[in-house]
């Protein structure tokens, strides 16, 4: 568009403004604030180069996570008070992450960081994402693991925290019931003390899983989280460095294992999963049952209602399981825009910076995310991430997050959400096929549609 | 002959009685939003039709939980939700009407093909702009409530100009001629003459206008800057965690507060807005 | 007579003219920001490979081919055909029933109009919410819900375009049944017409007018739909073809250009943008074919 033409409109739109200001003026009431916002609205194109000069960079971070939307804001408001630097949060809303920031990465005013959290991000956004290598912020790291690289090589993004997830238990309820936690040491042991609690259940007041819903609010733990267990095995040691084209399939059976004491033994039928609306949350909590599956960010939520609560594996009949650990990773990582101005970037660094090593910003952050894997940082408090470092201190291997492989993963876990609900109403052998074929063949055709 | 009178009266006796239990029906959706604003999250999905008593009922823990939770403050969203819309609106009415009678009475090429490329744009889906849309509305700086009307007028421009054309045509030139005669220019036959003359379906696309921009999620979602401007659709979306729970007690109370007022001008001026809506669809 | 006219028009058309900035200009403004520019954009950016607009690159018909490859594309295409077709003809008959019961001086008949005309208010989005919570709350019951059945969410999202609209449509055709000449219907009384006769041979071409407006809009508003796809079922269920390709079955056109948006693909912009051309070409093809085909009928009455 010409220079010339992008004027015109520009003054044109200045006036309809302004004719807009004057017609509405006598029925409404908010055009007081209009007047000025207005005008700084219209013409906000000349000061914003004019703030770019003075103020030295800005910071804008495209949060991914409503739920950290406050706590980002205070670490912001905090920075801002401190420095100057003006430090902006956006957060997209739920499940509008990838959609939030096609749009946001076009506008003039882009985010600083933004999110990549797994493989096809680092692929999609690698143009857009500065080579973090050697960078002061990386050099605060502790270590590789929660670094994300694209298909080059390059550095693209760096966790910001880690999590872990598991098996969560309330080990009181285990013991009212009769068992202890320290029996269960494999998914034999496992199967033992969920089905007697479930045969057992209007005997005890409490049962052994929580709801095991399908809808959006929880499928994600089945078809992302407990899902890894097969990507795990499947990698036989040599974790992936990129996306596999295919996979085997071959521990479907231990996925199968699992997922059928799961959902065969727990406080919702499995035939009513599909409409979800239970809140396994609240179940956990209230000490309606006794295992649920998900992650460390829960526990401070989960540690203000039980006293005793612990994550153990995902057992599931592998050989040798009895060394497992908890699946540990991130998909919280930052990325740096390349495309905004030195002094964006600049001031982005400085503020990532601070964030990780200003003891109170980071104890902040640590108590909302869980742990973040810098030199500086303070120490974790997480519950499940203690449980985690215990077990890999005590020689289990850590299961990470090939869940981040996943190939388009939305579309890649829909698909298998659906396979699992036909699945769920009928548990018959014809359905279970269908939900292989989600699951490994859908993998397949969701990276040939990828990189085809 | 009484026979088949009594006949024809018992008829709309059960007619009447049909179309009361379809009405029942309904209005049933918004009675369930209702009930469920005042009820505990977990009966939500599984005692959708129960009254909210006992156990179910949670007092007034929705609304205050949909107006407080985040940081962004609900009041904000309100106001910024009624400022676009009746700035929208009175942004669309004022300029698609001068365009129409404009485009009605001068009737030039360049006109025709206007008119043409409004009728047009009424069958393109969103789709096929909201990306450049929310590119071309952030370079000129169109992310403001303030602003934002501009983009409602030029995409909702087609409908609004469709509708006034066909009402314009169907008016008789006598009466602004007589106007011309005694001296009036075109501005004031215009706002004088013919405004008054377009009541009703100045009503009818105020009415499609401000369903529209109220309730739309899309648009300003995409055009917005977030950060300080949040509609009341898009605040609802906030109550969903990233982790895909959503408080259902909560949605519904915020729900329920975002069509009360859409209800309650509808019920106020029903009498207009049914008229308008009559004769703005057979003129147009 | 006629050329008089003409002469007439033309004085308040030459002293309106030179108004044109006034009148016209800040709607073409406006228009060319809200529409033009983006539309003429956005079928550039059909033939170009980008992530985001400032770095298009042209790559041909590329993401028309993929486009009409996508089995999940053409998939939306027929469903949502088929979602159209029925929806038109159920809200059109309804509401023309309802109208037509209404002007038969039913007690009432003014709360009834208000009641049916009240859906129209709630929109998008938010009718999605409630509508999810109203099937899941009868669904469950039958230990089922709407995205296990692909029959569920046609039907579901068939109930509640029709809740939402056969009210607006209901309001036009009360309009033109009460604009058919009353000397009309005597004459045909007189003439010992039945009810029937006298509905199908001079009510409904008197509202023929009426008839294509609804006609136009439950065909536009059926192939447009969104919101309320993306918020009822987003797709589901979901059947893996061999090979395990997804098909989502109760996919439209608009969403499946939406997600295709959000995809992963490098290509997925520039492909997304090519499905929306090719769904723009269809409804403005359909929606202007409708509209000439019953305006000559109207003629031809």
């Amino acid at each position: 568009m010409s220079k010339k033409l992008f004027a015109l409109v520009l003054s044109f739109s200045m006036v309809m403004t302004m004719l807009l200001a004057g017609c509405s003026s006598q029925g409404d009431k908010a055009s007081e604030p209009p007047a000025d916002n207005s005008q700084s609205g219209t013409e906000a194109s000349q000061p914003v180069e004019n703030n770019n000069t003075e103020a030295k960079g800005r910071v804008y971070w495209l949060n991914f996570k409503p739920e950290s939307d406050e706590v980002l804001n205070n670490v912001a408001k905090m920075y801002t008070d401190k420095t100057g630097v003006p430090v902006k949060i956006v957060t997209a809303a739920s499940g509008t992450y990838s959609q939030t920031l096609n749009a946001e990465m076009g506008k003039s005013e882009a985010p600083t960081i933004f999110v990549i959290g797994n493989k096809s991000g680092a692929r999609d956004w690698s143009d857009y994402a500065l080579d973090l290598a050697g960078t002061p912020i990386a050099n605060e790291l502790t270590g590789d693991e929660y670094n994300i690289y694209d298909d080059n090589g390059k550095l693209v993004s760096i966790g910001y925290c880690y999590e872990c997830y598991g098996i969560i238990v309330n080990a009181d309820l285990v013991a009212q019931a009769g068992h202890k936690v320290e029996d269960i040491k494999n998914f034999e042991t496992l199967k033992t003390v969920v089905e007697d609690i479930h045969a057992r259940a209007a005997e005890l007041g409490f049962d052994a899983f929580t709801s095991c819903d399908m809808d959006g609010s929880s499928s994600w733990r089945f078809t992302g989280h407990m899902a890894n267990l097969e990507y795990y095995y499947e990698q036989e040691g040599e974790m992936w460095k990129n996306c596999p084209p295919t996979l085997t399939g071959k521990y479907m059976d231990n996925f199968k294992n699992l997922y059928d004491l799961c959902i065969n033994n727990s406080l919702t039928a499995p035939t009513e999963l599909s409409v979800g609306g239970h809140d396994a949350a609240e179940e956990f909590k209230t000490g309606k049952a006794a295992f649920t599956v998900q992650g460390s960010w829960e526990y401070a939520s989960y540690k203000e209602a039980l006293d005793n609560i612990t994550m153990i594996p995902y057992y599931c009949g592998v050989s040798g399981e009895e060394k497992a650990g908890l699946n540990c990773g991130t998909e919280n990582c930052w990325a740096i825009n390349s495309k905004v101005s030195e002094d964006d970037q600049k001031a982005t660094m400085d503020f990532m910076v601070w964030c990780v090593t200003d003891p109170e910003a980071s104890r902040i952050l640590v108590d909302s995310f869980g742990a973040m894997p810098y030199k500086s940082a303070v120490e974790c408090t997480n519950g499940f991430l203690l449980d985690a470092d215990e077990y890999r201190n005590n020689g289990c291997y850590v299961m990470n997050w090939a869940t981040n492989f996943q190939p388009n993963v939305e579309e890649y876990r829909a698909a298998l959400v659906s396979a699992l609900n036909a699945y769920n109403a009928d548990q018959s052998d014809a359905n279970w096929a269908s939900v292989r074929t989600a699951f490994v063949d859908g993998w397949a055709a969701q990276y040939a549609a990828v990189n085809g | 002959m009484n026979g088949s009178l009594a006949a024809e009266r018992r008829g709309k006796t059960i007619l009447t009685v049909v179309l009361s239990v379809i009405c029942v029906i309904y209005v049933l959706p918004v009675v369930a939003v209702l009930i469920n604003s005042f009820k505990l999250n977990t009966f939500v999905k599984t005692d959708t039709f129960a009254l909210p008593t006992g156990e179910m009922w949670a007092g007034m823990d929705n609304f205050i939980k949909g107006m407080t939770f985040g940081n962004y403050p609900f009041w904000n969203s309100v106001k910024y939700s009624v400022v676009i819309t009746v700035l929208s609106t009175a942004l669309i009415l004022i300029g698609t009407s001068m365009a129409a009678w404009y485009i009605a009475r001068v009737n030039s090429a360049f006109c025709k093909a206007l008119y043409f490329l409004c009728v047009f744009s009424m069958v393109v889906p969103f789709q096929m702009v909201m990306f450049t849309l929310s590119n071309t509305a952030d370079q000129l700086k169109l992310n403001t409530p303030w602003t934002i009307p501009v983009v409602y007028l030029g995409f909702g421009a087609g409908l609004a100009i469709f509708m006034f054309v066909g009402f314009v045509k169907s008016i008789p030139l006598e009466i602004e001629e007589a106007a011309a005669i005694d001296g009036c220019g075109p501005v004031r036959t215009f706002f004088l003459v013919v405004v008054p003359m377009l009541k009703p379906t100045m009503i009818s696309v105020g009415i499609l206008e401000i369903m529209w921009v109220w309730n739309d999620y899309l648009l300003p979602y995409l055009v917005l800057d977030l950060e300080k401007y949040r509609t009341i659709t898009i605040h609802i979306q906030y109550l969903k965690g990233s982790y895909g729970t959503v408080d259902l007690g909560a949605t519904m109370a915020l729900i329920l507060l975002a069509i009360i007022p859409v209800i309650i001008f509808y019920l106020t001026c029903q009498k207009h807005i049914i008229k308008g809506v009559a004769a703005g669809a057979v003129k147009g | 007579m006629n050329r008089k006219k003409i002469t007439r028009g033309n004085t308040i058309r030459r002293s309106t003219r030179k108004w044109f900035p006034l009148f016209l200009g800040p709607v073409v403004c406006a228009f060319i920001i809200g529409f033009v520019w983006p539309f003429v954009q956005g079928i550039y950016l059909s033939f170009c490979q980008f992530k985001l607009i400032a770095d298009a690159k042209p790559i041909g018909f590329g993401n028309y081919v993929r486009a009409f490859k996508d089995a999940a594309f053409t998939h939306a295409f027929w469903y949502t055909a088929l979602f159209t077709v029925v929806s038109l003809v159920l809200i059109n008959v309804l509401a023309f029933t309802v109208a037509y019961v209404l002007t038969q001086n039913i007690k009432g008949s003014n709360i009834f109009r208000t009641v049916f005309f009240m859906p129209n208010l709630i929109g998008g989005i938010v009718l999605g919410h409630i509508w999810s919570m109203i099937f899941d709350g009868i669904l469950s019951k039958f230990s089922t819900s709407i995205v296990m059945d692909s029959k569920y969410g046609f039907w579901g999202l068939i109930i509640l375009m029709c809740w939402q609209q056969i009210g607006y449509m209901m309001i036009i055709y009360i309009a033109g049944l009460q604009a058919v000449p009353e000397d009309m219907l005597e004459a045909a009384r007189i003439d010992g017409a039945s009810k029937s006769q006298t509905l199908f041979k001079v009510t409904i071409p008197n509202v023929m007018p009426s008839i294509t407006i609804c006609m136009f809009l439950t065909l536009t508003n059926g192939f447009k739909l969104f919101d309320q796809n993306l918020a009822l079922t987003n797709g589901q269920p979901i059947i893996m073809q061999e090979g395990g390709t997804a098909i989502k079955t109760t996919e439209m056109l608009a969403l499946n250009i939406f997600t295709t948006y959000n995809n992963s693909s490098p290509n997925a912009h520039g492909t997304a943008q090519a499905k929306a051309v090719i769904f723009f070409i269809l409804v403005a093809g359909l929606g202007l074919a409708q509209l000439a085909y019953t305006r000559k009928k109207e003629v031809q009455q």
